[in-house]
């Protein structure tokens, strides 16, 4: 076999998985595409009619559009830093061999094996609840006024559940990272009294900047389509105080059945996340595609 | 060699901290087992019992009003299903974007993750449209696919950095010895990044396990997995914690104690060729 | 390894015979029914006690699909307006059958047999099921909305509640009972945004306040004097009387803060009666009064009707089981059994008359006669004091309701929580509706309300 037909019949081998995505992204999105255009609410099967870009103004000009903007950016932002940031801190924490590391990375690792709605509800329900909440009782046990998380703090403690979601994954990607690390390095720093603090800005820090931008990148990703969170504790509100662009979505297609407009507010989001995405990968894009 | 003693405290120090970071970040799932042997009175009690007479009472009922193994069943036959179908798919992808890069393959990778983007509920009419066409409402099958094709990007993506990894002369050698391109993959590429394929399956297989809009909107009760069966829990009236957190454990614990031991696996497999 | 795979094949076929006889049936006479329902405590019961319908019909399997409401009608719309076929019963509200009927989603349920004595359900609550002299569902239980009081607190206050007291009257009483410091809150009403939470409760208050939702021309009514009048008094009587964070709570959540005794009076669906008055769920059980829903300047519309009940998708390709079962489910044969197996008080409430004719559940269900009265004097044909085009007291029989109480909701569930005020959430929620009622072509020239906008 000469190398190139073999070239060509190998490169061949990437076409399932590219057709099978098309196949996913375009039908969807082509019917998303026609609906978009389309008067069609599944209320009123027989009062289907084109309506050009009608859906899309409709959408833009919702009450919370704008809110919904601001808080996936928020909730998105707020997730990654404190995942980035809390990973970096924990696994650098654990890297040193302590007895019991295993379990430790065992329990640290754990939420993320939790699905998305029992980690939510049980934070709503058995830690944040202002009654009956564990949180309650130790603020309580503290002399303070339990706070009523959900009603006065909607969009933060959306963030702290998905955060706590998403931190072990963080801690994962970190801890499997520095076990790369040269510890020689480290260990002739340390000799010549190089402080902790220094050994981390200059030695583990740098080490961590290709795995940081894995973990941002592949977070964004799911935390700007984060719903079941929001669905199952706050409902978007109160108010409009947490509902993110897919949940904006999901108002329009599952409680007003307006598909049109569910279909646009689809496409729309599609184009704010690709826009982030874009701000993202100028910003990590090196390190994930450098050879 | 005053330094040793404070080296020593240290040391503590960090452990004790860590244990207690690790305790914390546990804490809610810890929380949610002891609730789960909890009565329904003592789940609500203020302030909270952490030492009480622990009841089966909340596991029977929802044994007594649910099939578990059934929706245990399918969970196994859909997240597994997923992963082996996405595994079909994307190691031969990953090997041709690895080893015969194009111009475009780093934009179709980039492409690839940007399908993921797309907000479920807004394509769900579309879906169940379709769905229904193909006869393929409530079916184990279709959950099979969409999970695969949820999951297909960061598969491609993960399998394609740790072939890229692989040095290309170890590949050459193989071919010099008149290997073919199946027996390339299975004989020399499987073997070497084994750890990396098999992380990415259990992260596919996690992912898979605890989608919860899809295998809620396309099920009623014939392919309806564990995640369905929490909803049906989720906010009925008066007193329901105790039986929301059994039920809980009850869909979370397979995934975690698999979690549990390929521990080693995940923390040596998940690099996303981050790691040189 | 080969000892290995066999056990493991085994397994998967065992599995799979366990799973599929589940499913399929092995003989030609069964049929399996899937039934779509909400997990509240009386489905819940309906769910337990069908093993005697199986029992009694051999070869019927039921199936049953246990959502929380929200989901579940998201899950059912999705379902019946696409005709997926998924579900051969439905559990369905007052709301959604008038509409899906007129729509043709749903069975016809006509010619029922004499014993199963359609006349003796409520003539109000069979009108609220029926489209063209067609009734498409059969009511599972039927609430309005109705205040309690904590009898022993005002005996001990030496207050009266009159038997239909004004929102004045509730407002003076809250001030007097309030006392947070022990854990007492004066009022406790929804505050938890949807268009079946607060949006309930506060339609029956603008009506009792003069307010409608749209004109005879569908233009909306939201930013005028009643509708203004009645959120800021709502707004101001639960901030100022009610208890912390009250835009979380809707009725399940003040139930059990009413049941926990936390609450001095609540006004809310009647079923939570059942609860309220069991000493096994109450600690307040024997202290609790029964008055009608609180009016203003009229009382017109101001209880709510509310109905569950039983329909057949028109997809459904086992009608006559499942119409035998339905009928089976709402017969006044189960209401015996669930008075038997659960005792009288847990008899699903508000459908049948003969219900009420029964001096063992008047004795055992102390709020039954105002249930009874309340439900009575429901009109919903006539809810609001000015005339408007549409029939429903705290919904409006039109497709876009869902939309447009489900934002109100928001905007409002809002303001309740310091979130904006509501002279100007009312201005907004005015525009939003017009908006959306200008999408829907309410306003193309000639305004022909239609078919399925007046059921």
């Amino acid at each position: 076999m000469s190398t190139h037909r073999r070239k060509r019949s190998e490169r061949l081998l990437a076409q399932p998985a590219i057709v099978m995505l098309l196949v996913w992204m375009i039908v969807p999105l082509a019917m998303t595409l026609y609906f978009s255009t389309q008067y069609f609410n599944l209320l009123y099967p027989n009062k289907s009619s084109f309506v050009g870009l009608e859906n899309f103004a409709y959408f833009f000009t919702y009450p919370s559009f704008w809110t919904s903007v601001l808080n996936t950016i928020l909730l998105v932002g707020s997730v990654l830093v404190i995942t980035v940031v809390g990973g970096v801190l924990i696994s650098v924490l654990v890297d040193d061999h302590f007895p019991g590391q295993g379990i430790v990375r065992m329990l640290l690792i754990s939420p993320f094996f939790i699905m998305p709605t029992v980690a939510a509800l049980v934070w709503k329900n058995l830690l944040m609840n202002p009654v009956s909440g564990f949180l309650a009782w130790l603020w309580r046990l503290f002399g303070l006024t339990p706070v009523n998380w959900f009603a006065d703090w909607p969009l933060l403690s959306v963030i702290v559940v998905v955060a706590w979601e998403w931190l072990p994954f963080a801690i994962l990607i970190f801890v499997t990272a520095l076990q790369s690390m040269d510890r020689e390095q480290k260990e002739a720093a340390q000799m010549d009294g190089a402080r902790s603090v220094a050994i981390f800005r200059h030695l583990t820090l740098p080490h961590l900047a290709r795995p940081i931008a894995v973990v941002v990148m592949i977070e964004a990703i799911f935390l700007l389509n984060v719903f079941a969170e929001i669905f199952v504790t706050t409902n978007g509100g109160p108010g409009d105080a947490t509902t993110n662009v897919p949940f904006l979505v999901y108002t329009q297609a599952l409680v007003e059945f307006d598909v049109g407009a569910a279909s646009a507010g689809g496409l729309v989001a599609v184009v704010l996340a690709n826009i982030m995405a874009i701000f993202l990968i100028r910003l990590i894009g090196k390190s994930l595609t450098a050879r | 060699m005053a330094k040793k003693p404070t080296r020593r405290l240290a040391r503590t120090v960090r452990a004790i901290a860590s244990w207690l970071v690790g305790l914390i970040v546990f804490f809610p799932i810890l929380w949610m087992l002891l609730t789960s042997f909890k009565t329904e009175l003592d789940a609500f009690s203020m302030p909270p019992h952490f030492v009480f007479a622990p009841t089966l009472e909340n596991y029977e009922q929802i044994l007594k009003r649910a099939n578990y193994l059934h929706y245990a069943w399918n969970s196994i036959v859909t997240a597994g299903g997923a992963t082996i179908l996405g595994m079909l798919v994307a190691v031969p992808a990953a090997f041709a974007f690895a080893y015969h890069p194009t111009l475009r393959t780093k934009n179709i990778l980039l492409w690839m993750l940007s399908t993921k983007m797309l907000p479920g509920v807004g394509v769900l009419v579309p879906i169940y449209l379709i769905c229904r066409d193909l006869n393929m409402l409530d079916s184990r099958t279709a959950l099979i696919v969409i999970f695969a094709l949820i999951n297909l990007p960061i598969m491609v993506w993960m399998i394609y950095t740790y072939f890229r990894d692989i040095p290309i002369d170890i590949l050459e050698a193989a071919r010099m010895d008149g290997a073919g391109t199946w027996k390339t993959m299975s004989r020399v590429l499987i073997p070497i990044s084994r750890g990396g394929l098999a992380s990415t399956a259990l992260l596919c297989l996690i992912l898979s396990w605890n989608e919860s809009f899809w295998s809620l909107n396309l099920t009623t009760s014939n392919a309806a997995p564990l995640s369905a069966l929490v909803a049906s829990f989720s906010s009925p009236e008066g007193l329901f914690w105790a039986k929301l957190s059994a039920v809980s454990t009850l869909a979370c614990a397979p995934i975690l104690v698999l979690g549990w031991l390929s521990q080693r696996q995940l923390v040596r497999g998940l690099t996303f060729g981050a790691v040189k | 390894m080969n000892d290995l795979r066999n056990r493991l094949s085994s397994f998967v076929l065992a599995a799979s015979i366990a799973t599929a006889s589940g499913i399929a049936a092995p003989a030609l006479a069964d049929t399996t029914l899937t039934i779509g329902t909400v997990n509240n405590a009386d489905m819940v019961r309906m769910q337990a006690l069908s093993s005697e319908y199986e029992k009694s019909h051999a070869g019927v399997h039921l199936n049953w699909v246990v959502l929380e409401e929200n989901t579940l009608r998201q899950r059912l719309t999705t379902d019946i307006a696409t005709h997926g076929g998924q579900f051969d019963v439905v559990t369905i509200g007052a709301y959604e059958a008038p509409l899906w009927g007129a729509q043709h989603w749903l069975q016809p349920l006509d010619n029922l047999p004499a014993s199963y004595d359609v006349n003796d359900i409520f003539a109000n609550v069979r009108e609220q099921l029926t489209v063209d002299k067609h009734l498409y569902a059969v009511p599972f239980y039927a609430e309005a909305s109705i205040t309690y009081y904590r009898s022993d607190l005002f005996a001990q206050h030496g207050l009266t509640m009159p038997p239909s007291p004004t929102w004045d009257q509730m407002r003076d009483f809250a001030a007097k009972l309030h006392d947070p410091e022990h854990g007492m809150y004066g009022i406790c009403l929804r505050g938890k945004a949807g268009w079946g939470e607060n949006m309930a409760l506060l339609g029956t208050i603008v009506n009792s306040y003069g307010g409608r939702w749209f004109d005879e021309q569908w233009r909306p009514q939201i930013d005028t004097p009643p509708w203004h009048q009645a959120v800021n008094f709502y707004v101001g009587l639960l901030s100022k009387y009610g208890p912390p964070g009250p835009s979380d709570n809707g009725f399940n959540e003040n139930l059990a803060l009413f049941a926990a005794g936390r609450c001095a009076m609540w006004v809310d669906a009647s079923v939570g009666g059942g609860t309220v008055s069991d000493p096994k769920e109450s600690r307040v059980a024997g202290k609790v009064g029964y008055a009608r829903a609180p009016h203003q300047v009229t009382d017109r519309g101001s209880a709510w009707l509310w109905v569950w009940s039983l329909a057949i998708p028109a997809s459904s390709k086992q009608t006559d089981a499942a119409r035998d079962f339905i009928l089976w489910a709402t017969s006044r044969e189960y209401l015996e059994l669930v008075a038997a197996r659960y005792g009288e008080a847990a008899t699903p409430p508000g459908t049948r008359e003969s219900t009420y004719a029964s001096q063992a559940y008047l004795k055992a269900a102390p709020f039954a006669q105002v249930t009874y009265d309340s439900l009575r004097a429901v009109d919903p044909a006539h809810p609001t004091l000015l005339p408007v085009p549409y029939k429903g007291i705290q919904i409006v029989s039109i497709p876009e309701f869902q939309a447009v109480a489900s934002l109100v909701g928001r905007l409002v569930a809002g303001a309740l929580a310091g979130r904006g005020n509501v002279d100007d959430v009312l201005h907004t929620s005015q525009n939003a509706v017009n908006r959306t009622m200008k999408r829907a072509g309410y306003y193309d020239a000639p305004v022909v309300p239609k078919k399925e906008a007046q059921p």
